[in-house]
């Protein structure tokens, strides 16, 4: 009798199709391959079983765009990117409120997530995902080159990266300064830390565009002019970070920066040349200090169309519970909850420098790396676009005017 | 003679209907169905999401779009580029080795073979492989340059290489097709016009030019309709070698690449479905000429 109730309490529509099987979409990451070793686990525990679909990022944003749109109920749980898509699914109603929930989970404790990544999966006071992986932007060096050319520690500000990049380029022929992400779109969020700690930010206190400041500006010449003076000699305006990192693991760049979660990259004998001797800084200080960005990129949520989502929900509290993200943190997965991080164990898997630059990104980060709007995408090509012109030598400052003014009308358009 | 039962006779008299109804349905499904959809949707100004409340703004988005300068005509320029030269070479190309190919010769099998594996390949895979081999920095193409003593090129990197390198590669693995294409037709040919052409003195060249072109005639223009058709439609090489939006310059931007962008990554349906509707008939129309011009030749 208590079950029928239940189940009549249920009735919603939310569990109409209640099923044993729980159909999970992930991105190809490391975190997804943890996961999947680990759902034995999940399946002998609940009893449920859980389908898998694994996608490249720009499939699984296609995807979303494909089958939520036309309402599709075959996704339960859906991983995605709370500042990417996060705010466009939130106001199409993608995303099924998961507040209640997620309150009431004993096991679960909402309060122990970090404060910018969950603020980033909720909507309208409503939690509308669960934060599972964060990222820092760090520096990626090579102790080698370093110590080849008289330096005795990796540079502590953007002035000190301009020298070393220089020097080393000098000392060591085919091998380049510095790399990072070049490509308009793609180059946004790694120049981003620049751009704070050059005391800018793409929007400014009263959300007005303000990528053509003074700090903006000097920001967009500074990114440019370090990748066209001391980047890599055939240097293209596509690079996405695997291109990127390509290059820096192949031993052919001296500085590199990018997100942490990567790292394993560089690490890995298996992956990288430079395994041996990679090492990590903080984000090197620019006049307004080091701010590099500290964000959530990839979240979990439910499909506010699936007919299973008690089952679901199961599940997220499984993979984004406190135990599973110790796991994946130890892993090299940096989570978001403050327990793990304040848990010795949850770097103690980290190199040493790697933890170090982690802690001083936890205290300083800026809580996104891209322009928090709905038209991410769009955003990100307009604001990229003093870039890339940077990069191949055009008038950043003129390119960094007009961007301005393009995104000023971007965002009037999305306001209305 | 028993009587026939009333459907029966409706259904004997109605069957060259009867018999073409799946077709039928078929098309109306899975052509005209999202056709009249895009169409509708290029009326509107759906954006954000498909379900979301949208505004009928009848012509506004063909205004905007055919007045686009910045992204819409360079698109369509590309476009044809693309299309008018990656077509030129893969006939000329074909021509000549479908020509190569025509008389029997020791091992032709295995060249046979080997000319026809960029065509088994998918588009996808090829994109991706051409992007490793002409990397800038660690690429094949560039060392290769580079034990001959010529400096490192571009390629796709470059704003203004990026277009003929994706031609290159569109080139490489579609000339194939239009070589058996060709081939179909060369060895349907009959000799003896050939041969009356040698008894009367004519050198290679001059058979070549007044008989077997004359006579192969339909079939190179059926090699350009398909092999045209499909290369305006060009998605998948331009997409894997540089991304979204054909590169940080939209340097290989055609129209397919931006109704894509337009769709996928600005979730603007209206504007999207637009492009799509004005590149719909850009096909039909150079389908219209190519069969004009092909009627023309039989004739």
């Amino acid at each position: 009798m208590a079950a029928l109730t239940l189940s009549a309490c249920g009735g919603g529509g939310d569990d109409s199709g209640a099923s044993d099987t729980v159909r999970v979409t992930l991105v190809n990451h490391v975190w997804t391959e943890n996961i999947r070793t680990a759902l034995p686990e999940f399946e002998k525990q609940t009893g449920l079983k859980v389908e898998v679909t694994q996608l490249g990022e720009d499939q699984l944003s296609d995807q979303y765009n494909v089958k939520l749109n036309a309402g599709s109920s075959d996704i339960d749980v859906m991983m995605y990117r709370p500042l990417q898509e996060g705010r466009l699914f939130a106001k199409n109603k993608y995303l099924a409120d998961l507040t209640d929930k997620a309150k009431e989970s004993g096991d679960f404790d909402l309060a122990d997530f970090q404060s910018a990544p969950l603020s980033a999966t909720t909507y309208d006071d409503k939690v509308v995902g669960v934060p599972i992986i964060t990222e820092q932007q760090v520096l990626y060096y090579r102790k080698d080159l370093l110590e080849k050319s008289g330096f005795s520690a990796p540079p502590a500000t953007l002035d000190e990266l301009k020298t070393q990049a220089a020097k080393i380029q000098a000392d060591n022929s085919g091998v380049a300064g510095f790399v990072s992400r070049t490509g308009k779109a793609a180059a946004v969020t790694q120049f981003s830390s620049f751009l704070f700690s050059f005391g800018g930010d793409f929007v400014d206190g009263e959300g007005k565009a303000a990528v053509n400041t003074e700090a903006a500006k000097q920001a967009y010449a500074y990114y440019g002019g370090l990748l066209r003076e001391h980047g890599p000699a055939n240097i293209s305006t596509d690079m996405s970070w695997s291109e990127a990192m390509a290059i820096f693991t192949q031993g052919q760049a001296a500085f590199y920066t990018e997100a942490n979660s990567l790292y394993k990259n560089a690490t890995d004998p298996g992956k990288s040349k430079v395994s041996e001797t990679v090492g990590f800084a903080p984000f090197p200080a620019g006049p307004a200090g080091s701010k590099p960005y500290n964000i959530p990129s990839w979240g979990l949520a439910i499909n506010d169309a699936s007919n299973n989502q008690t089952n679901a929900w199961k599940f997220i509290e499984w993979a984004a519970g406190k135990e599973q993200t110790l796991e994946q943190q130890k892993a090299g997965v940096p989570g978001a909850r403050t327990s793990v991080w304040e848990n010795p164990e949850g770097i103690a898997t980290y190199p040493k420098d790697m933890a170090d630059a982690i802690t001083v990104s936890l205290a300083n980060g800026v809580g996104h790396d891209r322009p928090l709007v709905e038209r991410v995408a769009q955003a990100r090509e307009i604001v990229g676009q003093p870039i890339v012109d940077a990069i191949t030598g055009k008038d950043a400052a003129a390119s960094a005017d007009a961007a301005n003014e393009g995104f000023q009308k971007f965002l009037d358009d999305e306001a209305r | 003679m028993p009587d026939t039962p009333g459907w029966a006779r409706w259904a004997n008299d109605h069957r060259k209907w009867l018999f073409a109804a799946p077709a039928m349905a078929f098309v109306a499904a899975l052509i005209i169905f999202p056709l009249a959809w895009t169409l509708y949707l290029s009326l509107t100004d759906s954006s954000g999401s498909v379900r979301a409340e949208s505004e009928f703004i009848g012509f506004r988005n063909y205004l905007d779009v055919l007045s686009d300068t910045d992204r819409f005509w360079p698109a369509v320029g590309r476009t044809a580029a693309f299309t008018g030269v990656a077509l030129f070479f893969e006939v000329v190309l074909g021509m000549a080795i479908a020509l190569l190919l025509w008389r029997p010769f020791r091992g032709e099998k295995w060249v046979r073979v080997a000319i026809l594996l960029p065509l088994v390949a998918t588009p996808v895979a090829v994109g991706m492989m051409w992007r490793l081999i002409f990397d800038p920095n660690i690429g094949l193409a560039n060392q290769a340059l580079s034990w001959v003593g010529i400096g490192p090129q571009p390629w796709l990197a470059g704003q203004h290489t990026a277009l003929p390198t994706t031609i290159f590669i569109d080139i490489w693995q579609w000339t194939p097709m239009v070589v058996l294409i060709l081939l179909a037709g060369l060895t349907s040919l009959s000799d003896e016009p050939q041969e009356a052409a040698m008894i009367d003195g004519a050198s290679a060249w001059q058979r070549f030019r007044h008989v077997t072109l004359p006579l192969l005639m339909p079939t190179v223009i059926v090699a350009i309709l398909l092999r045209g058709i499909d290369a305006l439609k060009t998605f998948d090489i331009l997409y894997a070698t540089k991304g979204r939006g054909g590169g940080s310059f939209h340097e290989v931007e055609t129209l397919n690449v931006y109704a894509y962008g337009l769709s996928f990554d600005y979730n603007e349906y209206g504007l999207s479905s637009t492009v799509l509707i004005l590149f719909f008939l850009i096909i039909i129309a150079s389908m219209w000429a190519l069969t004009a011009r092909r009627k023309e030749g039989k004739r």
